[in-house]
Formats: C-alpha cells, sequence, structure tokens
C-alpha cells in the first residue's frame, strides 16, 4: 500500500529565512502521526504545505496520493481539519452545523442523511441533535466538531490541538474515536504541544529550526534517552542548584517542585559527585532516584541538544 | 501557623449555574498549591474571587487576613494576579511595561534597578529590554506578564492557567520562575488544565464541575489510584481494550499508541487476569510493564466512581 502522506525535501523559504528545511517523513494508511515542536520550529508551516494552502519552495509531498503543489483542489476534498479553536457556529443546533458542513463539502442527497446520522451516533447526539452548539459541554462539542470534519470521509484528517482543556473521562472518549476511524482506515495526523495528547499516537516527529530532529514511536524516543534523569530531594533546592553548577556530570540541573530534577551523563558518577558536592555544600541530601523520562523530559533534550529553541 | 489563604464555603453562581459549589481550603505560607481541573472546572472563577475581581455569591476568602468579600481592594495589595489575558502594553517596550507596572505599585526608584535584573535573571528577557512586547512570541509575553506581576514583591501570587497555549520549552521556563519564587517564601496559588503539571506542587486541589473532588499531595493522590497500573502491548490494542474492559477486576482500559493503560481494582492480587483474559482471546502480548498511575488516572477513577459521567 502507498504510504498516506509522503514527504521528500520539503522545504519552505521566506526571503532569507528557511522556515521548513528539507524535511523528509512517511506516514502509513491508518497510522496516527504526532508533529510536535516549539513555537518557530516550523511546525505550522508545514502544515500549511500539506493541506494546500502554502506552496512549497523546494521538495515534494503527496498528501492522499495528491501532489500539494498542484492538486490543491482535490487535496481539499481529501482531507478533513479540526483544530481546538474549531469553526462550529454556536447559535446553530447540531444538526444544522452537520447540514453546513455538508453544504460546504458537497455532500447531498441520500448520502447527506446517510452520514448526518453517522455523525449523530458517533458523536452520540442524535438525541440532541436539535440543542443549540453553544450550550453543549465542551467534550460533546469536540466530538460534533470532529464529525463535521470526516463529513466528508476524508482518507486523512488533520487534528490541531484538539482535546486540548477537555477533561481526560471525555479526552479519553475522543480518542477512543480516533482509534476507531483509524483501523478503518483514516490516516491521521495531530499537531500538538500536549504531551498528554502525544502519548496517544503512534510515531511522533519532533521539529525544532526547520528541521525534522526525531522521528519514532513513543516508547522509543522515551528509551534512546541515555541520559539519565535523577530525582534530588534537599533541604534547600535553589542552594543546592547554585552548589551544583559546576559538576561535570550534570548537563542540566532544574527545580521540579521542592526536589530538583537533573540530568546526569554516568548515574554512578554523577550519584557520587552530588552527594559530595552537596555534603560541602552543607545540604543535607534526603534521597537521589532515578526517574524514568517522560515525554516532555526528551523533548526538551532533543531541542535543546539541537541548538535550542528559537527565543524572542 | 496561620494561613496565608483561607477558603471558606467560597461559592459563585451565575444565574442557575454553580461555577464554584462551597469551596473550602487553606494554604500555608510559602505553599506551591495548584487548582487543576478541566475547562469548566471552575479553576478561574475561583481565582478571580481569591484575586478580589470578583465577588462570591456565598462564603469568602481571607488573603493574609483580609477578606475578599468585604475588602476586596485591601487584597490587592497582599498579591499578584496573572489572569490568561494580561494587559501587556504591545506598544511599549519590555522594561517600559515593567515600569509601567512599577509605578502602578509604586515600587521606589531606587529599588528598581535591582528587582529588574532579578526578574531578567529569572526570565532571560534581559538582551529583549528594548523589544516591543508585541513583537515577543507567545511563550516571552507570558514571562514578561509574570515579570510584571511580580514586580512589587508581593506575598501572595495567583496564576491562571500561566502555561496555556505555551509550548513545552516556554513551559519550562515559566515553571522554572514559579519556583524559584516559591523558593524564596512567595506562597503561590496556580491554576492548570494539564493535570501533569500538578505534579510539580505541595499539594493539589482538583475541581471537577465547581466541587472539590479531592486535596492532598500528588503522591497521596496517585496512590486514589493503586499502586501501580498495567501498560500491554499487543499487535491489537483496540481489541485488547474491549477484551479487557470486558473483565469484572479491570477498573479502566484505555488505549496510548500502541499500548493498552489498565487500572486495576487490586493491581497486586488482579495483575494476572490481564495475561488469562488476553490468552482466552487469542491476543499474544508482546511487552507489559508496571507503571505509576498517572494523575490523569486519578482523575478518571473519581470522576467515574461518583458515576458522574455516562
Amino acid at each position: 500500500m502507498p504510504d498516506a502522506i509522503a514527504v521528500q525535501d520539503l522545504t519552505r523559504r521566506f526571503g532569507d529565512f528557511v522556515a521548513v528545511d528539507r524535511v523528509s517523513f512517511a506516514v502509513a494508511t491508518g497510522e496516527i502521526f504526532g508533529f510536535l515542536g516549539p513555537n518557530g520550529a516550523g511546525k505550522t508551516t508545514t502544515i500549511k504545505m500539506l493541506t494546500g494552502l502554502l506552496h512549497p519552495s523546494d521538495g515534494t509531498a503527496y498528501v492522499a496520493g495528491f501532489d500539494v503543489a498542484d492538486e490543491t483542489e482535490a487535496l481539499k476534498r481529501n482531507i478533513g481539519y479540526m483544530s481546538q479553536l474549531f469553526s462550529l457556529y454556536a447559535d446553530l443546533t447540531v444538526e444544522e452545523n452537520i447540514q453546513l458542513f455538508a453544504g460546504l463539502y458537497g455532500v447531498t442527497g441520500p448520502r447527506l442523511a446517510a452520514r448526518r446520522d453517522w455523525v449523530l451516533e458517533m458523536a452520540e447526539l442524535t438525541e440532541h441533535r436539535t440543542r443549540l452548539t453553544a450550550d453543549l459541554p465542551l467534550g460533546w462539542k469536540q466530538r460534533l466538531a470532529l464529525g463535521c470534519a470526516v463529513l466528508h470521509e476524508p482518507p486523512i484528517l488533520f487534528l490541531d490541538e484538539p482535546t486540548s482543556g477537555v477533561d481526560p473521562v471525555s479526552r479519553r472518549h475522543f480518542w477512543d474515536l480516533i482509534y476507531a476511524l483509524a483501523e478503518e482506515g483514516t490516516t491521521v495526523l495531530v499537531t500538538t504541544h500536549y504531551m498528554e495528547e502525544a502519548e496517544y499516537c503512534n510515531r511522533l516527529a519532533l521539529m525544532n529550526r526547520g528541521r525534522l530532529i526525531a522521528l519514532d514511536r513513543p516508547a522509543a524516543l522515551k528509551a534512546q534517552m541515555t541520559d539519565p534523569i535523577l530525582e534530588v530531594a534537599t533541604d534547600d533546592a535553589p542552594k543546592a542548584i547554585e552548589a551544583l553548577q559546576h559538576v561535570p556530570e550534570i548537563v542540566e540541573a532544574g527545580m521540579y517542585g521542592r526536589a530538583l530534577h537533573v540530568m546526569v551523563t554516568d548515574e554512578a558518577a554523577a550519584r557520587a559527585s552530588i552527594q559530595r558536592t552537596l555534603a560541602g555544600a552543607g545540604r543535607r541530601v534526603e534521597h537521589i532516584t532515578v526517574i524514568p523520562p517522560s515525554l516532555e523530559d526528551v523533548f526538551v533534550a532533543l531541542v535543546r541538544r539541537g541548538g535550542g529553541a528559537v527565543v524572542g | 501557623m496561620e494561613a496565608a489563604v483561607s477558603v471558606q464555603n467560597l461559592s459563585r453562581r451565575f444565574g442557575a449555574v454553580e461555577a464554584v459549589r462551597a469551596l473550602s481550603f487553606d494554604v500555608a505560607p510559602g505553599e506551591l498549591f495548584g487548582v487543576v481541573g478541566p475547562d469548566g472546572a471552575g479553576k478561574t472563577t475561583t481565582l478571580r474571587m481569591l484575586a478580589g475581581v470578583m465577588r462570591p455569591t456565598a462564603g469568602d476568602a481571607l488573603l493574609h487576613g483580609v477578606s475578599v468579600a468585604s475588602d476586596p481592594e485591601g487584597v490587592k495589595t497582599h498579591i499578584a494576579y496573572m489572569s490568561q489575558r494580561f494587559g501587556l502594553y504591545t506598544d511599549l517596550t519590555v522594561e517600559e511595561n515593567l515600569d509601567f507596572y512599577a509605578d502602578l505599585y509604586r515600587v521606589p526608584r531606587a529599588e528598581r534597578p535591582a528587582r529588574y535584573e532579578r526578574l531578567y535573571r529569572f526570565s532571560a528577557l534581559g538582551q529583549f529590554r528594548d523589544r516591543l512586547a508585541g513583537q515577543l512570541s507567545g511563550g516571552m509575553k507570558q514571562k514578561l506578564g509574570l515579570s510584571c506581576a511580580l514586580v512589587h514583591e508581593p506575598e501572595i501570587l495567583l496564576l491562571d492557567e500561566p502555561t496555556f497555549g505555551v509550548d513545552p520549552i516556554s513551559r519550562r521556563d515559566l515553571w522554572l520562575i514559579v519556583h524559584e519564587m516559591v523558593a524564596h517564601g512567595m506562597t503561590t496559588i496556580v491554576s492548570t488544565a494539564y493535570l501533569d503539571e500538578a505534579e510539580r506542587c505541595d499539594r493539589v486541589a482538583l475541581l471537577y464541575e465547581g466541587r472539590l473532588m479531592a486535596l492532598d499531595t500528588p503522591a497521596a493522590l496517585q496512590r486514589l489510584a493503586g499502586p501501580f497500573i498495567v501498560k500491554v502491548r499487543t499487535a491489537r490494542p483496540r481489541v485488547a481494550r474491549d477484551v479487557l474492559r470486558g473483565v469484572r477486576e479491570v477498573r479502566q482500559a484505555a488505549v496510548f499508541g500502541d499500548d493498552v493503560h489498565v487500572v486495576l481494582d487490586d493491581p497486586e492480587r488482579d495483575a494476572p487476569v490481564i495475561d488469562r483474559a488476553l490468552a482466552g482471546a487469542g491476543i499474544p502480548v508482546l511487552h507489559e510493564e508496571r507503571a505509576e498511575p498517572s494523575l490523569e488516572d486519578v482523575f478518571i477513577t473519581l470522576v467515574t466512581r461518583g458515576g458522574e459521567h455516562a
């Protein structure tokens, strides 16, 4: 089966500035693919190119088999898009919103009736079809927005921070729907800042400074983080962090609540150095424990290794 | 020791909607206190009442002994409050914004250079002191907002979802500033919709639909979902999830990528039921490991136990 999304050396320049720099990746049909990166990393520019809103300066990208450079009309009919700031009309009812999106996507006649019923059932809103969208809880609105985004049965679905702010019960419910769509062959590309959403993806691509700096399964990204992280609990975190400034085995140290999280090169050597240094500075060490890296730890470490995020 | 913040039956109604329902809790001096819950849980309304910018419809809160119900203006000298839409002047530079807030709070001129230096050190904004605030990135704007809120060195810091919409790198930097303030003794109440951030707090109030669902240290809250959860990897995660949801001892089963996360009634006793159920359904287990429950697991356990959610 050909890849649902195939990107090769995709590049976008704005004058002298290279916003996206020779990015290549492929997404398999039915895959849930996460796209992460700090602000200014080139994530939005990439998505704009993949959805036909922005012309690439160089390289190629095929989405659902269409060339994003010159088949933009066909491309737009074959993708769905949903963002946190979704485009539902608050003063229309549930059913009217579905009707409106059907009109936009050219879904008519018997297909419209079938698709409307499907969306209502999928979003569990059949009994609430005549309610104003404004009156629905956030989690329900998100399911309706998802339904509207896939009303025309696009093979590719783009989600931009789809569940930011919802309660975990609604979020899991939402993702159950996404997994069901993926199983039926919809390919899903998710952009997000939130690791709570990223954890749901099959694979994650991380961008920084216009480049793709990592691409793997979430568990593999965590496993490839070779520098261990130690939690160091002391009687005074700010003084401890100051004392530890010149310990050679420490890559990075930061406060985390009352404790310190310290990334080190060699666990045994670092433990000894930290103990010694803190004792010398008159600090009491309560414990030093290895902690598993979070996806955010991995993200921050990779971005810093790649020269840090663009600031300003 | 007297509480820095004492909340007593604090309530707020908007027409028929009870946004905050009889909240009571105390925050100790120097504590980093999290108010955590999804959108609509009442976090912003609570913080607004504590900041003296919204009147409670019932109950009260004392900040350093000053009542928000009867002396909302008096509260303001003790606090810094940063709302999600903190008022920065986009056509003023970084330093001019600091000057503006320093004037507003009557910070003596002689003290300003030292305070600014300290804030610049935390925020890394020093190199941008002459840049217009409007030309800063979202994360930098948040840091400037926080710096402005802190310029009068208040005893209590109230932060309403400071990391909303901020990327993970800036998010870490913001927390660094908060931890610095707390380390220097400032009482801090911070709200967030992101449960993973709650782990940074000394104690956490979990809010849901205006009510306090739980209040404890993050470690104690985690134990509410049991000593561990089980992560099971199979080739067919959705099918595995459906099989596991049919098992009596399984409290929750949810797909995360290739894994299913399983919360059990009694993990030590019930762990074998997972393998048995999947073997019975003909689904080979590729990998299995125990992990600490997250606060998300706790939240779901509490909400579903209450039978609130369908």
